[in-house]
């Protein structure tokens, strides 16, 4: 008996808590989005999604174990697998499915191998990626399917070119003067229930808000980031908004439009490139949701949100070093005061 | 209602033994006693082989002023002076008795009478530090730090309050709970000797609101003794802490070490403690006995004892129906703080309060995980710490940023679970340096 007693030391318990747990998490939250575009989207969206997920494992099984020799493989903890969820919903349906390896290769190969893997890159893979493809394929990264035809073929809404133009994309042509508010045909109801144009995972916001309920409630994140980039775009754009009302759009479209909600959520809250602690986190979301209506309305890009968070998953590390939690003992200790003995 | 301010956690309670009455325990056949109980000099043993010895007789006087004398708990023929494992997992030095009936010294009050400090008016403070000294009292929910030595703060601190810990917060124990049932009389007058002894007219007593019986108990015999309020408390580990308690209880924090608790004010006792105390000043008592609970999900009977002092934990497991098959691991202690022992034949001491057995399933650790900077440990930390800093600092072995990063606040108490490991390393290395370079 006592040759097979474990001696380790304290705490004997354990929370239960994994790198898996969270990670399989995230993705459950990602599930009703994924249905969504699956719906709107049809079968483009579902080979993007499978090809991105596919290729994200792969990429990390190959590097990890023939090129870092890692001792622990990290493939079977799902982080690849949510990055390759990620990156798809940052991708248009009927996007080229050698141009989703490709940017997968990005994503898994460069911003998250080449620092050494799970937890040390310092930017969100899927989000490189998205930022990469951009660059290299401006035009297959902004020719968006219009939704609300299901189970159109790939190659049929290639061929048609059945595309349409994104909010967004209007967006900035009424801040630019070279359209109306009328253009903007799509009402709240068809954002909020995605039936606009755009990347598969970040038309359907109901579906997003869900999935940050779920997270919220099984505490795989904090209200901090989500919050405070949504508060703080609703602010600032209904500032802009209220000072003219004619170039700048109201708030709500902000919100609801592009990958605002996608990236607030499930983007800007990824654990390894964003702060730690309470306070950091809310400078850091206060920045991203600034930082996004300036490129929106002012960048060369419709899109803000990616480019945002990126720009802050450079400052995480600054940010960290100077937002340390308070320690224990810190508050002046109040000693003898006067007749109070 | 009341708790500590910063981070926190709530491990899963486990409380089996919570409606088991305290039960005497059997004599042992042989009691071993280890010299070093307490924190400080070990005792030094002033009994040789063949010698007889009654129960409550000094058989190791302290080595110091910060040290504690050691009385057997049995009568019985000193077999040998030799060493055991202790719960430490070192051998110590250690006194064997050979068991033979059960013989008090006579200057021991066995009746139950309850004798208040009405009754002995003539106590002063400097005699109940004296026989808290002699009693070989020391701290008895696990620090075992000698007694006397917190109730001679250092000159110009002043107490202001005495607050007892009752707040048991670790997972499974229950000997505070159930002592609280059974002796709350006497642990009430144990807490006005302790305002007398350091001449405060307030004292607190924290209890954690998973304990409501205690509570609504106490709170009602508390009456009879003013200058007592009794404190329910949220629970949330590590409410027992000495700084989380008095946080919680009266809104201060303690600095930094080296600062103590009285220096804002604060002398901590626990509640066992207070309840020794009582048995020394009152009953002319030492230390010889306490509540142990013994208890595990595989145990047949989890249970509370009133255990002697060098009782081989076998003893006590047997009572319990035996070791389980299963068993993988046995903790002396609670599962957040407590030590995994080599073997169970270590003896009941001064700071055993308790015997957790953990099955095979339970007992073996998880994988290593890289770190994913989720940051739950720094909201976990109640001494507002970033533990997944500390661990890749002491991991990588830079003792100087460690201990820039605060690392010597750490308490140890486990809240950032897996990570504590390594910072335990880097907090011993870092108190090391610091000594050493004070001692320059
Ligand atoms: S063990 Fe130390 S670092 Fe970890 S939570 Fe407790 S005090 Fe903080």
């Amino acid at each position: 008996m006592a040759n097979k007693l474990t001696i380790s030391l304290s705490p004997h318990v354990h929370g239960g808590d994994s790198v898996k747990k969270n990670m399989y998490g995230v993705c459950l939250a990602l599930l009703p989005a994924l249905l969504c575009s699956f719906y709107f989207f049809g079968l483009g969206a579902i080979a993007v999604t499978a090809v991105s997920v596919a290729s994200c494992v792969f990429f990390e099984w190959v590097i990890g174990k023939y090129l870092l020799h890692l001792g622990r493989p990290t493939v079977t903890d799902g982080s690849a697998i949510l990055t390759g969820l990620l990156l798809a919903f940052n991708l248009p349906a009927n996007i080229p499915l050698w141009i989703v390896v490709i940017g997968a290769l990005f994503a898994i190969g460069v911003v998250k191998m080449t620092f050494g893997g799970l937890g040390c890159n310092l930017f969100n893979p899927a989000l490189a990626g998205r930022a990469f493809l951009l660059i290299s394929f401006p035009v297959q990264m902004t020719t968006w399917p219009t939704p609300g035809l299901p189970f159109l073929t790939i190659a049929d809404t290639a061929v048609d070119g059945q595309t349409g133009a994104t909010p967004l994309a209007v967006m900035k042509l009424i801040a630019k003067g070279d359209a109306t508010m009328n253009d903007l045909g799509d009402s709240i109801t068809d954002m909020l229930l995605g039936n606009t144009g755009g990347c598969i995972g970040e038309v359907c916001a109901l579906a997003l808000i869900i999935g940050l309920i779920y997270m919220l409630a099984k505490r795989i994140i904090t209200w901090h980031i989500p919050v405070s980039i949504l508060l703080t775009v609703f602010v600032f754009a209904g500032l802009m908004h209220l000072a003219n009302p004619s170039t700048y759009v109201a708030p709500q479209y902000h919100l609801l439009s592009g990958g605002l909600l996608l990236g607030a959520i499930f983007m800007a809250t990824d654990y390894v490139t964003s702060p730690m602690t309470a306070k950091g986190q809310i400078i850091y979301g206060v920045a991203i949701g600034l930082l996004t209506v300036v490129i929106r309305t002012w960048g060369a890009y419709p899109e803000g949100m990616s480019f945002a968070i990126l720009i802050m998953n450079a400052f995480t590390p600054l940010i960290n070093n100077y937002c340390k939690p308070k320690r224990f003992g810190e508050r002046p200790a109040v000693v003898k005061e006067g007749g109070k003995k | 209602m009341k708790t500590f301010k910063i981070g926190g956690v709530h491990p899963a309670e486990n409380k089996l033994s919570a409606a088991e009455p305290i039960k005497v325990a059997e004599l042992p056949k042989v009691a071993v006693f280890p010299v070093s109980q307490h924190i400080g000099a070990p005792a030094k043993p002033v009994v040789q082989k063949g010698d007889k010895v009654k129960v409550g007789q000094v058989i190791a006087e302290a080595g110091g002023f910060v040290s504690a004398p050691i009385h057997s708990s049995v009568s019985g023929t000193v077999l040998k002076v030799d060493t055991v494992i202790d719960a430490s997992g070192y051998k110590k030095p250690a006194i064997y008795i050979t068991v033979e009936g059960d013989e008090w010294e006579p200057t021991i009050d066995r009746s139950t009478d309850l004798v208040t400090l009405a009754d002995r008016p003539e106590l002063t403070p400097k005699d109940i530090i004296n026989k808290v000294q002699v009693a070989g009292i020391v701290g008895m929910g696990g620090a075992c730090f000698p007694c006397h030595v917190k109730l001679s703060p250092p000159p110009g601190s002043k107490p202001e309050w005495v607050i007892i810990n009752a707040v048991e917060c670790e997972p499974y124990l229950t000997a505070d709970h159930r002592l609280m049932l059974e002796h709350a009389d006497e642990i009430l007058v144990g807490v006005t000797l302790l305002m007398k002894a350091v001449s405060v007219n307030k004292a607190f007593i924290g209890i954690e609101n998973n304990k409501p019986d205690a509570i609504s108990l106490m709170t009602e015999k508390a009456k009879a003794y003013p200058g007592i309020e009794v404190v329910p408390l949220k629970v949330k580990y590590p409410q027992g802490g000495e700084k989380q308690l008095i946080d919680a209880v009266v809104g201060r924090q303690v600095p930094a070490p080296p600062a103590l608790p009285v220096s804002v004010g604060a002398i901590l006792q626990n509640v066992g403690t207070a309840f020794a105390i009582y048995e020394a000043v009152m009953k002319n008592k030492p230390l010889f006995e306490r509540v142990v609970t013994v208890t595990g999900k595989s145990l047949a009977h989890p249970t509370n004892f009133l255990a002697r002092m060098g009782t081989p934990m076998s003893q006590l497991i047997d009572a319990c129906g035996g070791l389980p098959a299963d068993t993988g691991k046995i903790i002396g202690g609670g599962p957040m703080m407590g030590k995994a022992l080599l073997n169970t034949e270590v003896p009941i001491c001064k700071g055993s309060s308790g015997v957790l057995i953990m099955n095979d399933k339970e007992s073996k650790r998880g994988e290593v995980e890289n770190c994913i900077r989720c940051g739950k440990c720094v909201g976990a930390c109640p001494m507002g710490l970033e533990p997944y800093l500390l661990s890749a600092l002491s991991e990588r072995h830079d003792w100087e940023a460690c201990e820039k990063e605060d690392i010597p606040s750490c308490i140890e108490c486990g809240s950032c679970r897996p990570l504590l490991d390594l910072i335990r390393m880097g907090k011993s290395t870092v108190m090391g340096i610091i000594r050493q370079r004070n001692a320059k």
